[in-house]
C-alpha cells in the first residue's frame, strides 16, 4: 500500500469514525436547553463534527494532491517495518490476552522470553536473568510496596504463600 | 522579601530526605531516559507518572520535575553520540554536536551541552521565581469565562504556531477532547459515551491512557522502526583538564548562551511551542549573531550550547502557565497537569494560595535539580554513553511491560490496558501520516476543564453566550486566540496565490 492510498483511507476510517461518535453524542440532548447552555451530549456532538470536518478537509487536499503524503507513491510500511510491528503488536496482544489467563506476572515473564531471546536474539543467559529478575522485581514493587494487585488469573492459588510474607 | 520567604520555605520543603533522595533519583532516571535515542522527557513523565501515587504529591511533582529536567539534560547526549536526537527537543544539537563528536571532540560538545543546560536552567527557574507568583496574583481575577478563553488560545497556538498541516492538527485536538468527554456527563449526571455498553468507559478514558499509549507503545513502535539500521556510537575520553579546557573555550559563548536562556524562556510560556522550536530558534540566533556563521554545523561549539541552553529554559518556561494558570506549555506539562488532577489538586492561580508548600516546594527542587543534574551529568557520561550501546531489543519489551503494569495501576481495569495498546497502534499510525499527536494529549488533559468552564459560564448566565466577549478580559484572550488562527490562514492563502502567479507567469 502506497502512503497516498492510506492517507485517503485513514482519512476515510477516521471519518466513519467520526460519524459514530456523533450519534453516539445524540443520545444525550444535543440542543440547545433555554436559560441553561448546550445539552449533555452538544459538547462531543460539536466535536466529533468538527472532526468530520477535518477528515472531509484532508480527503479534499488528498483528492487536489495538497498534503505530502498525498503525493508520496512510496511504500506506507517497507517489508522489514511489518515483520517488526505485527510480531511487537502481536506479542504485545498476546500478552494481554494470557493475563486474563494466567495472570500478569506469568505472562510477563513469556513475553520477554519471547522478546529478548527469539526478536532481539540475545544469550540465553540475559534473556533468563531479565525475563525472570522483571516479574520479581515489579511483584515487590506493586504488591508490597504500592499495596496495588495486579491480576493474576489461574495463578492465584501460587501467590498465596508470598502473599503471607508480605502481609 | 515575600517572594525570597516563600522560596527559602521552597528550599525547607525541598531538601527534606525523602525529597532530596526522589530529586536525585528523578535526575538519574531522567538522564537514561534522555540519553536513549527516541525517548524524551514526555514518554519519561508519562510512563512513570503512575509510580508516583505512592508519595504525596510534593515529592510526587519534585521526582516528575527532575526527570523532565534531567531528560532535557540526557536529550544532548546521544544527540552527540549517535547523531540521532535522544528527543525532537534535542534535534539541534546534532547539528553541530554530531560534527564536533566525529573530530573527536565530543567530550567538549557533552561539556558545554551541561554547562549550557545549567545556565538555561537557572536562568529560567529565576525568571520563573519573579514571574510566576504576580501573574498567579493576576489570575485569581479569572472566571469561568476567562478560563474558557485561556483553553482556547492553548488550542489555537497549537493551529497557528504548531507548524503542522491545520485540519489535521484540529482532528487531533478534537478527538482528545471527544475522548475527554467520554463517562459521565458532569452536569446532567447520566452516562456519555459509552460505547458498546463497556462498564469500563463509565469511569471515562484517563488521559494517562492516551499519552502511554502514544508515548509508550506508540512511541516504541515509530523508535523500532527508526531504529533497525545499525548505529555507531562515538568515542569520548574523559579527563579533567579536557573538561576546564571545554569551560575555556566555552566563556567565548557566554553571550548566546545568556541570549539562548532569555528566548527558550519566552519561548517555553507559549503553549504548542515549548522545547523543540525554542532548541531551533535559539541555534538560528546564535548562527546569525556570530562572527562566523560558516562554522556552524561543521562543529561550532556555540551551535551544541545554544539550543540546549534554549530546552532547558523552555522547559522550565513551560511550567509558568501550568502553575499559574493551569494551562500547560508543553506535552510534557500537559501530563504533570493531568497528575496534579489526579493527586487531588486544583491547577491554576489558587494553588499558590491553598497549596503554597507544593508550589514553592517544587521551585525550590528546580533550583537543585538543575545542579544535581549538572554535577551528574559531567561525573557520569561515560556511564551514560554505555547506554547507548543498550541493545533497542531489550530496551522496548522491557518498557512495554512498564506501559503495562503502568497503565493498570491507576484504576486497576484491564480495560485500560487493551485501550492503551490501541490508542499506542492507532496514534502510531495517524503519526505516521503526518497528524500531530501532542494535541490530542493535551487536549484530553484540559478537555474536562474547557467543557466545565464552558457550561458553568454559560449556566451562570443562564445560557447567554454574550458573556464570553462582553468581560473585557476574556474578550481580549478570545481575540488573541482568533488572530492566532486566522494570521497563519491568511499567510497560507498569500503565499499560494504568490505561488500562482508564478506559475501563471512560467507558463507564459
Amino acid at each position: 500500500m502506497t502512503t497516498r492510498t492510506a492517507e485517503m483511507l485513514m482519512a476515510v476510517v477516521m471519518g466513519l469514525f467520526s460519524v459514530f461518535l456523533m450519534w453516539k453524542s445524540a443520545e444525550l440532548e444535543i440542543g440547545w436547553i433555554p436559560d441553561e447552555g448546550p445539552g449533555g451530549g452538544a459538547w462531543p456532538f460539536w466535536l466529533s463534527a468538527i472532526m468530520l470536518l477535518c477528515c472531509v478537509v484532508t480527503l479534499f487536499r488528498w483528492w487536489r494532491r495538497a498534503t505530502p503524503e498525498s503525493r508520496s507513491t512510496v511504500q506506507f510500511m517497507d517489508k522489514n517495518t511489518r515483520r517488526i510491528n505485527y510480531i511487537t503488536v502481536g506479542s504485545l496482544v498476546a500478552l494481554l490476552v494470557l493475563t486474563h489467563i494466567i495472570g500478569i506476572y506469568f505472562s510477563i515473564f513469556l513475553f520477554l522470553l519471547f522478546y529478548i531471546r527469539f526478536v532481539g536474539r540475545h544469550s540465553w543467559l540475559l534473556t533468563g536473568i531479565l525475563s525472570v529478575a522483571s516479574p520479581v522485581f515489579l511483584f515487590f514493587f506493586f504488591e508490597a510496596m504500592l499495596k496495588i494487585l495486579l491480576p493474576k488469573g489461574y495463578s492465584e492459588p501460587l501467590f498465596y504463600p508470598l502473599y503471607q510474607i508480605i502481609y | 522579601m515575600e517572594i525570597l520567604d516563600a522560596l527559602l520555605q521552597g528550599f525547607a520543603t525541598a531538601i527534606t530526605p525523602q525529597n532530596l533522595l526522589l530529586m536525585m533519583l528523578g535526575c538519574v532516571i531522567g538522564l537514561f531516559v534522555g540519553a536513549m535515542p527516541g525517548l524524551g522527557s514526555v514518554n519519561g513523565v508519562a510512563i512513570l507518572l503512575p509510580v508516583t501515587f505512592l508519595v504525596p504529591p510534593t515529592a510526587a511533582i519534585i521526582f516528575l520535575a527532575a526527570v523532565y529536567y534531567g531528560a532535557m539534560y540526557g536529550g544532548a547526549i546521544s544527540s552527540i553520540m549517535l547523531g540521532i536526537p535522544g528527543a525532537s527537543t534535542a534535534v539541534a544539537t546534532v547539528f553541530d554536536g554530531r560534527p564536533m563528536a566525529m573530530q573527536g571532540k565530543a567530550d567538549f560538545a557533552l561539556v558545554a551541552a551541561a554547562v549550557g543546560s545549567f545556565v538555561g536552567g537557572t536562568i529560567s527557574v529565576i525568571l520563573f521565581t519573579l514571574f510566576a507568583p504576580p501573574l498567579a496574583d493576576f489570575a485569581l481575577k479569572f472566571g469561568p469565562q476567562e478560563e474558557f478563553a485561556l483553553m482556547m488560545l492553548a488550542f489555537a497556538t497549537f493551529i497557528g504556531l504548531g507548524g503542522d498541516d491545520i485540519p489535521k492538527t484540529l482532528f487531533s485536538i478534537a478527538i482528545g477532547l471527544v475522548f475527554a468527554a467520554v463517562g459521565l456527563d458532569e452536569i446532567s449526571g447520566r452516562p456519555r459515551l459509552i460505547f458498546f455498553d463497556l462498564p469500563g468507559f463509565y469511569h471515562g478514558i484517563n488521559f494517562l491512557v492516551l499519552a502511554i499509549g502514544i508515548y509508550g507503545i506508540g512511541e516504541i513502535l515509530w523508535t523500532l522502526e527508526t531504529s533497525q539500521g545499525e548505529v555507531k556510537v562515538s568515542q569520548a575520553s574523559f579527563t579533567a583538564k579536557r573538561v576546564l579546557e571545554a569551560f575555556k573555550k566555552l566563556k567565548q559563548s557566554t553571550l548566546t548562551i545568556l541570549s539562548s536562556s532569555f528566548l527558550g524562556y519566552f519561548v517555553g510560556i507559549l503553549p504548542a511551542a515549548g522545547a523543540t522550536p525554542a532548541s531551533l530558534m535559539a541555534y538560528g540566533v546564535a548562527k546569525t549573531m556570530a562572527k562566523d556563521p560558516d562554522s556552524f554545523g561543521k562543529g561550532n561549539i556555540a551551535g551544541v550550547a545554544a539550543p540546549e541552553t534554549a530546552n532547558n529554559a523552555a522547559s522550565t518556561g513551560s511550567m509558568l502557565p501550568m502553575i499559574t494558570l493551569g494551562i500547560p506549555g508543553s506535552p510534557t506539562t500537559a501530563i504533570l497537569l493531568g497528575g496534579m488532577i489526579i493527586w487531588g489538586l486544583r491547577p491554576g492561580p489558587l494553588l499558590f494560595v491553598n497549596n503554597p508548600e507544593f508550589v514553592w516546594g517544587l521551585i525550590g527542587s528546580l533550583y537543585m535539580a538543575n545542579l544535581f543534574t549538572v554535577i551528574i551529568n559531567i561525573a557520569f557520561i561515560p556511564l551514560f554513553v554505555s547506554v547507548l550501546k543498550l541493545s533497542f531489543t531489550i530496551l522496548a519489551p522491557i518498557i512495554f511491560v512498564l506501559c503495562i503494569v503502568g497503565g493498570y495501576a491507576p484504576t486497576q481495569d484491564m480495560h485500560d490496558v487493551w485501550l492503551i495498546v490501541i490508542f499506542g497502534v492507532v496514534f502510531y499510525l495517524l503519526r505516521k501520516l503526518n497528524y500531530p499527536v501532542a494535541p490530542a494529549v493535551l487536549a484530553i488533559v484540559l478537555g474536562p476543564l474547557t467543557e466545565r468552564a464552558l457550561r458553568q459560564s454559560l449556566v451562570a448566565e443562564r445560557g447567554d453566550v454574550m458573556t464570553f466577549v462582553e468581560r473585557p478580559l476574556s474578550a481580549t484572550i478570545l481575540f488573541l486566540a482568533v488572530l492566532l488562527i486566522v494570521l497563519p490562514a491568511i499567510k497560507m492563502m498569500r503565499h499560494r496565490k504568490k505561488r500562482e502567479a508564478a506559475a501563471e507567469q512560467d507558463g507564459l
